[in-house]
């Protein structure tokens, strides 16, 4: 009602302000395409890329960095599967320890659309042909394979057969693969309880308030040795039909970078790099059963 | 408020006057005019904002990711599914918390010397509960009860997030109730005791309906923010209407089941706002014909 004493003026002019004030902000975003587009042009060229900050290499990773992945929560010490793995890659491209720099970058923002401020992520994460809408990957540079740990007192750990964890109530962290085999291959009968950070599945698998999780072999390994010790690896699962399951690294989808980062990896794993690696910080993860 | 009186022919024969008639026929033009302004403006405006968002240079990939039809169709269906586990954590801890934080109140009001034990503990218990953080508190009683194993206690997190969720609102709640009761004027009090109500008496019949009556509308803002919170039961692993969008979203690295989350809560918000709006209007009216007290 009290709109009725003021002119038709002032009502456009507020509008037209607020419009102009927006129209402000609006070139800052458009500074940015140009410097990507100039970028798309490098070449491979050892220690040369078009990086994020040039002379150094920008590696991402959630925090906390879990072991066996990384270790001790410092993605920097170049201990941990994850962590040498992407030294290594650094590396092959050209760049030597001191060039790379860690960026704590949260799993969710990893693949949130706009510039990147990381060159590549190195956090566990699954190939799939739907996250490749939103991210770019690297090759493969680990098969992984998911496992079931259970507590050695539950019934869940006496499944021999996928068939046997129908009726147990499982657990696994959100985002993550080891959801969608509970999903898709397990159906359980029971809603599986999704936890934000697998230590919440943890202290959920202690405390009973599930029978079993789903976790990454090596993981499940980790967890089992070092940190649930009243809890074991019940199994594996097969690997789902047709690809196997593969960790890569995470790049901006119009980065320039892909394709260089992909033949590091390629190479690290022809010269077998990534073998050594593997063995050398994932090795429990050998032989657990196979759930049929 | 404008106050509109009918100038149409009344029973008792009141007829308007050519002036009084012309004053309305002016004021409602006034107001014509300024719906229009106010149509024009909001659409001006609305139009420059699309036009500002959608000419964005990152439009494309920003409208993928967060407004994707097909994701918005697959997320659906499990946002509601959450959602069910929300609005039924929020009847049962809404109704919990009510209750319990009037106990609280109540018991930090009490007078005598006798009662000095329950108001000292009730004092600390609304300091506590309303310092600690929620999801600390969510924590503790998710996997810290559990934890004790205790024979016949639930491990069930959404009851034990539920019980969480009350033993934080009900401290908020309880301050709330606590200053409606203190707004009562001591006179009130004064006039039941006089009147031979015992003191039980007077807080039921006479303090406690004017207090009640006083705190609806922070009461349900209250409300509304349990509605919210309600999902972070989630932290011990249930699936409400936020996680259920989280988890397609981190699967398929798309953030639509966000959005189709956010506008779900915010339909459910908005008929809330509007009931306490409502309720807020009519208890001013009530009050304003001196109709209370």
């Amino acid at each position: 009602m009290h709109l009725a004493n003021r002119p038709l003026v002032t009502a456009l002019c507020s509008a037209v302000a607020l419009c102009a004030a927006l129209t402000g902000c609006a070139p800052q975003a458009e500074e940015k395409a140009p410097d990507r587009a100039a970028g798309a042009t490098a070449s491979c060229a050892p220690g040369k890329l078009a990086t994020q900050v040039p002379g150094k290499v920008t590696v991402g990773t959630d925090k906390p960095a879990y072991a066996p992945w990384f270790s001790d929560d410092e993605p920097s010490n170049g201990k941990g599967f994850e962590s040498a793995v992407a030294y290594a890659v650094a590396k092959e491209l050209g760049y030597d320890r001191d060039a790379v720099v860690w960026q704590h970058t949260p799993f969710n923002s990893a693949f949130a659309p706009g510039a990147k401020k990381f060159d590549f992520d190195i956090n566990q994460v699954s190939i799939s042909e739907e996250r490749k809408k939103a991210v770019a990957f690297s090759s493969g540079y680990y098969d992984v394979r998911q496992a079931v740990v259970a507590l050695k007192s539950s019934k869940a750990a006496k499944a021999t057969r996928v068939a046997d964890l129908k009726d147990v109530k499982l657990g696994a962290q959100v985002g993550t693969t080891s959801l969608d085999f509970i999903t898709d291959l397990v159906e359980p009968e029971v809603k599986p309880a999704v936890y934000q950070r697998n230590d919440f599945a943890k202290s959920a698998l202690k405390t009973g308030q599930v029978d079993a999780i789903v976790v990454d072999l090596p993981t499940a390994f980790y967890i089992t040795g070092a940190e649930v010790p009243e809890a074991e690896v019940v199994g594996q699962f097969a690997a789902s039909s047709g690809d196997p399951e593969r960790f890569g690294l995470v790049l901006d989808r119009e980065s320039a970078l892909t394709s260089c980062v992909s033949g590091a990896v390629d190479a690290l794993r022809e010269d077998g790099t990534l073998a050594a690696l593997e063995k050398k910080w994932l090795s429990d993860a050998v032989d657990a059963p196979v759930l049929k | 408020m404008t106050l509109h009186t009918a100038p149409a022919v009344h029973e008792d024969g009141y007829v308007p006057s050519e002036r009084r008639i012309a004053r309305e026929r002016y004021r409602r033009a006034r107001t014509r005019r300024a719906t229009a302004i106010a149509a024009t403006s909001t659409l001006v405006t609305g139009a420059v904002l699309f036009l500002l968002i959608t000419g964005s240079p990152g439009w494309t990939r920003t409208k993928e990711t967060f407004f994707s039809a097909h994701y918005a169709r697959v997320a659906f269906p499990q946002v509601m599914e959450g959602l069910w586990l929300n609005l039924r954590l929020l009847a049962v801890c809404g109704a919990a918390v009510l209750v319990f934080g009037l106990l609280l109140a109540v018991a930090r009001t009490l007078r005598g010397p006798v009662f000095f034990p329950v108001r000292a503990l009730a004092t600390a218990y609304t300091d506590f509960f309303r310092g600690l953080p929620l999801i600390i508190c969510l924590l503790m009683v998710v996997f810290g009860v559990p934890a004790l194993r205790l024979e016949g206690v639930t491990t069930d997190p959404v009851l034990l997030g539920g019980a969480a969720l009350v033993l934080t609102y009900s401290a908020y709640v309880a301050e709330v109730f606590r200053a409606g009761i203190e707004s009562v004027h001591p006179s009130q009090r004064a006039a039941a005791r006089s009147l031979g109500l015992s003191s039980g008496q007077a807080l039921r019949f006479v303090v406690l309906p004017q207090a009640v009556r006083r705190v609806v509308p922070p009461l349900l803002n209250d409300l509304v923010s349990l509605q919210k919170d309600t999902g972070l039961v989630s932290i011990a692993g249930a699936v409400d209407a936020v996680y259920a969008a989280q988890i397609i979203a981190s699967k398929d690295f798309n953030y639509t089941p966000y959005v189709v989350a956010g506008l779900v809560f915010v339909a459910l918000t908005i008929p809330m706002t509007r009931l306490t709006d409502w309720v807020t209007a009519r208890m001013d009216r009530r009050r304003a014909q001196g109709g209370i007290v």
